[in-house]
This record gives C-alpha cells, sequence and structure tokens, in this order.
C-alpha cells in the first residue's frame, strides 16, 4: 500500500506549501537581487508538480482498488464499473476535478520553467512563476480545506454507490481534462499580463511570449467545448447540440474573450499596439474561467450540470476569486494607466488592424450578450424576487445579429494590409468571391427553408471562400505558371495557412449550425417490422435483443434504413438499465453521413393485444457532424499557425534574410 | 472632469472593469450568504406554488379543440387535471394509455407546449386523444408561468382555479391509483 490515499493528502498538502513558496521567493528573490532563489523557482514548480501527479496517482490508485474507505470512491464508485471509467471518473465529481485543475496548473508552470529557458527574461520568467504558484496555492488550499477528495469514512461501505450512467461514456470520459488544459491554460496568459503590470512594461515581444499560450489554452478550451457539446448531441438524446445551459455558457465566454485575446495578441506582436487592451482581455480571459469552473459548483447557477452544492465552499471559492480578479483589476486600474502606447502608430478603419479591432468589439459585445443572459435570472431573482427564464429565443435574437458582421469582417480581415488598405483593390481582389458567394445562396436556397438559416449558411460559405481565395491571390493561382504558385505556397508563412484552416473551420461549423435549424424529427410507436418514412428515408424495425453490458442490460433494437431501396445504414438504438443506482438511460445511434446525421433513440416498449411496440425517437441532421469537424479544423488550423518558425524568436531573426521581399510584404 | 489630470483620468478609466467585477462579486456573495440563510434557493426559481390560485394566462385552442384560459379553470366546480405535453417527447407519448384510462374519471385538459398544431393533431391522432379541452402554449410562455421544467408534467386544478397537486414526471399506473385518484375523491367530496 504505497499509493496510500493518506500518502496522496500528504502530497496535496506538501503541493500547496511548494506553490506558496513558488510565489513568494521569486519576488524575494529579484528585491534583493538573489540569483539563487530565483532559480530555486524553477525547481519548485517541478516539484510541486511531481508533488501533485503524486497526489493524483493516489487517488486513482484507490479508485481502481476499490477502496470503498476513502469517500470520495465510495460516493462515485462501484466494484462492477470499468476499468476506464474507474480511472476517468476520478475526475467527474468536484473533489476530483479540483484536484485535476490544480495538476494541470502546476504542469502549465513546469512547461513554462521549461520552455521559457532561454528565450524569456529572468525577471518576467520569475514573475510568470511566481503568479502561476501563487493561484495554485490558493485552489490547493481550497482542496485541502473544503472538498479534499482523501477524506476516509468509517464504516467503509461493501460496494459504491456507482456514477451517473449518463457520465459513463468514453466522450465524457476525456472532456473535463481537455476542458480544463483550456480553463487552466489561460492562467499562463494571465500570469504574463500580470507580470508585465509589475515590471510596468509591455512590448511586441510580450505579445509574441504571450500568444502561442493564449492559442494552446484557446485550442484546448475548443476542443473540450466542442467535446462536451457532441456529448449532449449523442448522449442525451433530445437530437440538440447546444442548450445555452448556464454551464455551457460558462465555457462559451472565456472562450470568446479567448478568440478576441488571441487575435489582439497579433497586434501586439506585430504592430506594438492595443497593449492595455490585450493586457485586459488576459486578465478578463482568465477570470471568466475562474468564475465559469468555480460558480458553477457554488450552487448559484440553476443548471443540469449539477455539483454537490455547498454555500460554505461556495463563500470559500467567492473569496479566493475576489482575491484574484479582484487583486489583477486593482493592479490593472493602477498600473495599466502608466503603460502608455509608445511607437503608437495611428491605422485606418479599413485595415488589418481595424478588422481586428472591429473583432475584438464584436467578440466581446457578444460575451457581454452571453453573460447577461446567463446572469440575469438569478440577479432579478436577488434583487426583485421576480423568476424569469433566459433562454434560446433571448440568446438567438441578440447573438445572430452580432456574429454576422463578425464573420463577414472574418473574409474581408486577412486580405487586407497593415495600417490602411485602399477599397478599390479590396473589391478588386473581393468581386469573384462576392459572386460565388452569391451563386453558393441561390443553390442553397433550394435546401434552406426561412429566411434566417438561409443567411447564415451564406455567410458560412463566404467565410470559406474568401479564405480560401485569400490563399489563392497570394499564391498567384492561375495567374502565373502553376509550378510557381506551388513553390509560392511552399514559401508562405505557415501562420497564414494556418489562419485560413482556422477560418475555414469556423465557416464549416456556422454551415452545420444553419443547417442543423432544418432537422427534422419524428417520434413514432413500431410494431417489429414496420416501416417510417421520414426526410426521404425509409426506416424500418427489424428486430429486438436482449445484450448483457459489463455492468448494465441493454435492450437494442435493429434499425434499418433504406432510401429508395438501398440500405444506407443500420442503427442500433439501445436502452441500458443499471443496476446499482436502477437507472434506465437510453444509448442514441447515429449513422454520420457526410451531408446528414441519420440519429435514433429508442424509447420504452408497450404491449397492447399481443403486439408489443416499441417507441422510436428518429431524427434526421442535416450536417450536424460538420459542427464538431468545423471546431476540429479551427483546432488544427491554429496549431499549424502555431507551430510558424516566426514563433520562435531567435529563428525569426534568422530566417527573415531567407525570405523573398514579396513574402514579407504579405506579411 | 476638467480638473482631473491625464493619468487620474485613465485611472478612473481603467477601474470600470474593477468596479463591475466588485458588483458582480458582491451580488454573488449576497446570494451564497442567502442560500445558506435559506431564504434564496435559485433551484426553487420555477417552484409552482402549490395551493395557489392559477397564474393568469389566456390560450387559444387547437382547432378543433377549445383553448382556455385561467378564468375558466377558476370559475370550476370540480376538479380538472392540466396537463403539459408536446408531440416532440417520449415520456408524454408513452404516458398517454394511462391517460386515456385517467378521462373516465375526471377532464383532462392539455396545453401543447413549444409545439405546432400538426404536429399535436398528428400526435393525438396516433396515440388517441384524452383531451375534452387542448390549448396551445406555441412558445412556452405560458409554460414559464406555471413554473415546469419539462413535459409531461401535470397540475390537479380544485375548486376555484386552485393548484392542488403537481406532478413533475409522467404520470404512471401507480401514482395515478395511489395518489391522484384518492385525491380528486378528497376534493370533490
Amino acid at each position: 500500500m504505497f499509493f496510500s490515499p493518506e500518502l496522496g493528502h500528504y502530497a496535496l498538502a506538501l503541493a500547496c506549501i511548494i506553490a506558496t513558496a513558488q510565489g513568494i521567493f521569486p519576488f524575494i528573490g529579484l528585491y534583493y537581487r538573489n540569483s539563487l532563489l530565483i532559480n530555486l523557482t524553477y525547481r519548485l514548480a517541478y516539484g510541486q508538480c511531481i508533488a501533485l501527479s503524486v497526489s493524483f496517482l493516489c487517488l486513482i490508485y484507490a479508485a481502481v482498488t476499490n477502496d470503498f474507505s476513502v469517500e470520495n470512491i465510495a460516493m462515485n464508485s462501484a466494484v462492477s464499473k470499468p476499468l476506464l471509467y474507474k480511472i476517468t471518473g476520478v475526475w467527474g465529481n468536484h473533489e476530483g476535478s479540483i484536484l485535476l485543475w490544480a495538476f494541470i496548473l502546476s504542469l502549465c508552470g513546469t512547461v513554462v520553467s521549461l520552455f521559457g529557458r532561454h528565450s524569456l527574461p529572468t525577471s518576467l520568467k520569475a514573475r510568470v512563476i511566481a503568479i502561476l504558484g501563487l493561484i495554485a496555492a490558493g485552489f490547493e488550499l481550497f482542496c485541502l480545506t473544503t472538498s479534499n477528495p482523501f477524506m476516509r469514512i468509517f464504516p467503509a461501505p461493501w460496494d459504491g454507490q456507482g456514477m451517473n450512467p449518463l457520465l459513463q461514456d468514453p466522450g465524457l470520459a476525456f472532456h473535463p481534462p481537455i476542458l480544463y488544459a483550456g480553463y487552466v491554460g489561460f492562467a499562463v496568459p494571465f500570469a504574463f499580463a500580470i507580470a508585465a503590470l509589475l515590471e510596468g512594461h509591455v512590448d511586441a515581444a510580450w505579445g509574441q511570449w504571450v500568444r502561442p499560450w493564449a492559442i494552446t489554452a484557446w485550442c484546448f478550451l475548443t476542443c473540450g467545448i466542442a467535446a462536451g457539446s457532441w456529448w449532449s448531441y449523442y448522449v442525451l438524446g433530445w437530437g440538440g447540440y447546444w442548450f445555452w445551459d448556464p454551464v455551457e455558457n460558462a465555457s462559451l465566454i472565456p472562450w470568446l474573450t479567448g478568440t478576441a485575446l488571441i487575435h489582439s495578441a497579433i497586434v501586439v506582436e506585430k504592430r506594438n499596439t492595443l497593449k492595455i487592451w490585450t493586457i485586459l482581455l488576459s486578465i478578463g480571459t482568465f477570470s471568466f474561467s475562474l468564475s465559469g469552473t468555480f460558480l458553477v459548483r457554488s450552487g448559484i447557477l440553476n443548471s443540469v450540470h449539477a455539483f454537490a452544492n455547498d454555500p460554505a465552499r461556495g463563500i470559500f471559492i467567492l473569496g479566493l476569486l475576489g482575491i484574484v480578479i479582484g487583486g489583477s483589476l486593482l493592479l490593472f486600474a493602477y498600473r495599466a494607466p502608466l503603460l502608455t502606447e509608445t511607437n503608437s502608430t495611428l491605422f485606418e478603419p479599413l485595415s488589418r488592424e481595424g478588422m481586428l479591432l472591429l473583432n475584438n468589439i464584436l467578440l466581446c459585445s457578444l460575451c457581454a450578450v452571453v453573460l447577461t443572459g446567463t446572469l440575469y435570472p438569478p440577479f432579478m431573482a436577488i434583487l426583485t424576487g421576480q423568476t424569469i427564464s433566459v433562454g434560446k429565443p433571448f440568446f438567438d435574437a441578440t447573438t445572430i445579429p452580432l456574429a454576422i458582421p463578425l464573420f463577414i469582417a472574418m473574409g474581408i480581415g486577412p486580405m487586407l494590409p497593415w495600417k490602411r488598405a485602399h477599397l478599390w483593390p479590396l473589391l478588386n481582389k473581393l468581386w469573384f468571391v462576392i459572386a460565388l458567394t452569391a451563386i453558393a445562396a441561390l443553390i442553397a436556397s433550394h435546401k434552406f427553408y426561412g429566411l434566417l438559416p438561409l443567411v447564415c449558411a451564406t455567410i458560412a460559405i463566404w467565410i470559406i471562400i474568401a479564405s480560401l481565395s485569400d490563399i489563392a491571390q497570394r499564391v498567384a493561382l492561375l495567374r502565373a505558371p502553376f509550378l510557381t504558385s506551388i513553390n509560392r505556397a511552399c514559401a508562405l508563412p505557415r501562420s497564414v495557412i494556418g489562419v485560413a484552416i482556422a477560418h475555414i473551420g469556423v465557416g464549416i461549423t456556422v454551415l452545420g449550425i444553419s443547417a442543423m435549424s432544418q432537422a427534422q424529427h419524428l417520434i413514432v410507436e413500431m410494431p417489429i417490422g414496420t416501416t417510417k418514412h421520414l426526410a426521404g428515408y425509409d426506416w424500418t424495425l427489424t428486430g429486438i435483443a436482449k445484450k448483457p453490458g459489463p455492468n448494465y442490460m441493454a435492450l437494442v433494437a435493429t434499425l434499418e434504413v433504406r432510401n429508395n431501396g438501398k440500405l444506407i445504414a443500420t442503427l442500433h438504438p439501445a436502452r441500458r438499465h443499471f443496476n446499482t443506482q436502477n437507472q434506465t438511460i437510453a444509448h442514441v445511434s447515429i449513422a454520420s453521413l457526410p451531408f446528414a446525421d441519420l440519429y435514433s433513440v429508442l424509447g420504452k416498449q408497450r404491449t397492447i393485444d399481443h403486439t408489443t411496440t416499441y417507441v422510436l425517437k428518429l431524427h434526421y441532421n442535416p450536417l450536424a457532424s460538420w459542427i464538431w469537424g468545423g471546431a476540429l479544423i479551427m483546432v488544427i488550423g491554429s496549431a499549424f499557425s502555431f507551430s510558424d518558425r516566426r514563433n520562435n524568436h531567435f529563428r525569426h531573426i534568422l530566417h527573415r534574410q531567407h525570405l523573398s521581399p514579396s513574402v514579407i510584404e504579405a506579411l | 472632469m476638467t480638473h482631473f489630470s491625464p493619468l487620474t483620468r485613465r485611472r478612473l478609466l481603467m477601474s470600470i472593469p474593477l468596479i463591475g467585477a466588485m458588483g458582480i462579486g458582491f451580488s454573488f456573495w449576497k446570494m451564497l450568504t442567502d442560500m445558506s440563510a435559506g431564504t434564496f434557493n435559485s433551484h426553487d426559481i420555477n417552484t409552482p406554488i402549490l395551493n395557489r390560485p392559477v397564474p393568469y394566462f389566456t390560450l387559444p385552442g387547437v382547432i378543433p379543440q377549445q383553448g382556455f384560459s385561467s378564468t375558466e379553470l377558476k370559475h370550476l366546480n370540480t376538479p380538472v387535471l392540466v396537463i403539459f405535453f408536446a408531440s416532440w417527447c417520449i415520456p408524454c407519448l408513452e404516458e398517454m394509455p394511462i391517460l386515456l384510462s385517467l378521462k373516465n374519471f375526471l377532464p383532462l385538459w392539455g396545453i401543447a407546449y413549444k409545439d405546432s398544431p400538426y404536429n399535436v393533431k398528428e400526435f393525438l391522432h396516433n396515440s388517441g386523444n384524452p383531451f375534452t379541452r387542448l390549448a396551445e402554449d406555441r412558445h412556452g410562455l405560458v409554460g414559464i408561468d406555471w413554473g415546469i421544467s419539462g413535459v409531461p408534467e401535470s397540475f390537479l386544478i380544485g375548486a376555484g382555479g386552485i393548484i392542488r397537486w403537481h406532478n413533475p414526471n409522467p404520470l404512471t399506473e401507480e401514482t395515478m391509483t395511489h395518489i391522484l385518484l384518492p385525491l380528486v375523491k378528497k376534493i370533490s367530496s
């Protein structure tokens, strides 16, 4: 019993102390110019990470070995639970997820220590690690005092209570770590912002250091949100993918400001302006990440994703949030005015900076709208005692008018030069795109019912065509010999290609969302052997069978979907009965065709006059998988631009000499 | 504003985020303390109030059936079961056989929640129609006033339009025979 819960508990306490030292030593070291103390910081960051890994391993070990004397395991695990979910179930509950949160934060500190070794100035780096340490210390203290995952109970039960069966799903198993990596990742830009405020100095290099971190965190957050939305699509069985639930909004808000951040950081890096704004965005994004993850657990927001609520825990969290967010905003209010926009270059509204600024304004307005919609019900309840529900109609009416200009600007932005663009050359580049989009819209108008979905789909097509045409223009496709175009394409900076890919991803997602508004569904009672007709397909229920699973009993239906007599897909929707929790859940079966999802849910069975009928919910969801596919493409594009060699400060200088003047012009 | 120095002015401008965050933070603190004191519960926001009159509303019918309003419910002398349902919900379909047997005991007034008349008619045509009155809450606004959290939900309305019982789940054989029908008998006598 080396990996005992007590060792885990001890390691967590140790990590908390190390983190405190990591947060204090660099400031003392910088004040007394003691390089030993500063160098010690990096070792402390590694140490904290090691201690937390041990702590985490101990919890996983307790879960795998069914140690039900640990309260957390007894509440959330069971002997019959499959091994994978015993491991992933560790972070499926409040206590475990806080531990995971702290672990990822310590990992960020370690990575900053390792990677920023030579490129970052010592003082900036020491401050960044110190701030990460202070945040970590706060949350480890929270974990130790109010949500200790290693608490023992006596007498230990024979078997645990098991996990919510809805969570027993591979998609959800890895959703929290990815999402948390996104949330926590924004702690690094935050720490950079605070360090910059403390130093009273921000320059283009600062933007260059922050941007990779912001992009990495953004990629994880995007993946996390997409995975969560996909999970609700195929596990909850409602056929929807986004419900404007407070918990979903809590992840969307930092995503919006994070998206604004990765764009405004470009302006800092390339033009050395918008610095104060970028600092505020860094602080804001992490503040929203923190508030989102933690307020969900306080019980204030009325949500379906309920964690065990405890007001005492809430007060601790709120105090911690007050210190981190309040403290950083106070520092911002005091120090940011001293940062002057040196070399502050003016730019025209029609320019790359202008478009990036527009992007920031629109994204922040979107964020404000979503924030208002999310906080309005509890605020009205506390202020006036009125009960109000804010849902899809509000969010549709407010977000779409803001999103449309954002998407239009997205197509134009990357084509514009810095500082000042002229209208004529732009229109010259764009007439072809506009014409193609118009043709595509005409074709789409046959497929879409309703004006708004058609407008959204047209704009999605606009983004895709504009991004493709930007690349085509840059490589002079069809205007120069084909080989020249290929050569030019190879010489294009990766960031340019990455931007185009990421923007095409957005277009694909928007196209998927527009098409999903055209989804059709049907609830039917079917005896075996009958056929129903939906969206041009014949759905035949051919059989029902009982199948045992690892910790459930399943009733599995076989549905054959035919189009003009040709078999398109065979679906197996099921109902799983979990004995431990005495709960039955529907297991959705989906066939993803390139242009639509065939989606089926099995309901209850009923016998009347010796005929057994089965309730089935059938959906035809056009372009559904494009929503998540687009998100994945966004991430690939961002990662590609992140791999741009120019992100490395030293190579940047070396490589510039090899680039042709035309390419430098294109940057 | 002219007597402030430029730096002070910038500082005031840049304290706006801080002030906003403090406002939000204070409200959250108030909610948390009220929650531990038991005077505020965000999860209870939508709980309908038992033994109080039904909220005010008027709803059109799903043609050819007649809709109804809160006034009509308030002028009742015998109990009525009001049921929120939708054609897009599986439990609603599963509840239908119970409702069909229940209509022999008391009148059932249905409210089609966030649904189109066409789908509702199709749904009732397939499953059988237990409702004597059938109203349409196309945008779900009346549902909010009644505080429903999903469909199906049923409310037993006693004389004078008083909500006597609320069931936020699909009706089952058990709830019907053991809870609902004894309660109806008690109210009627």
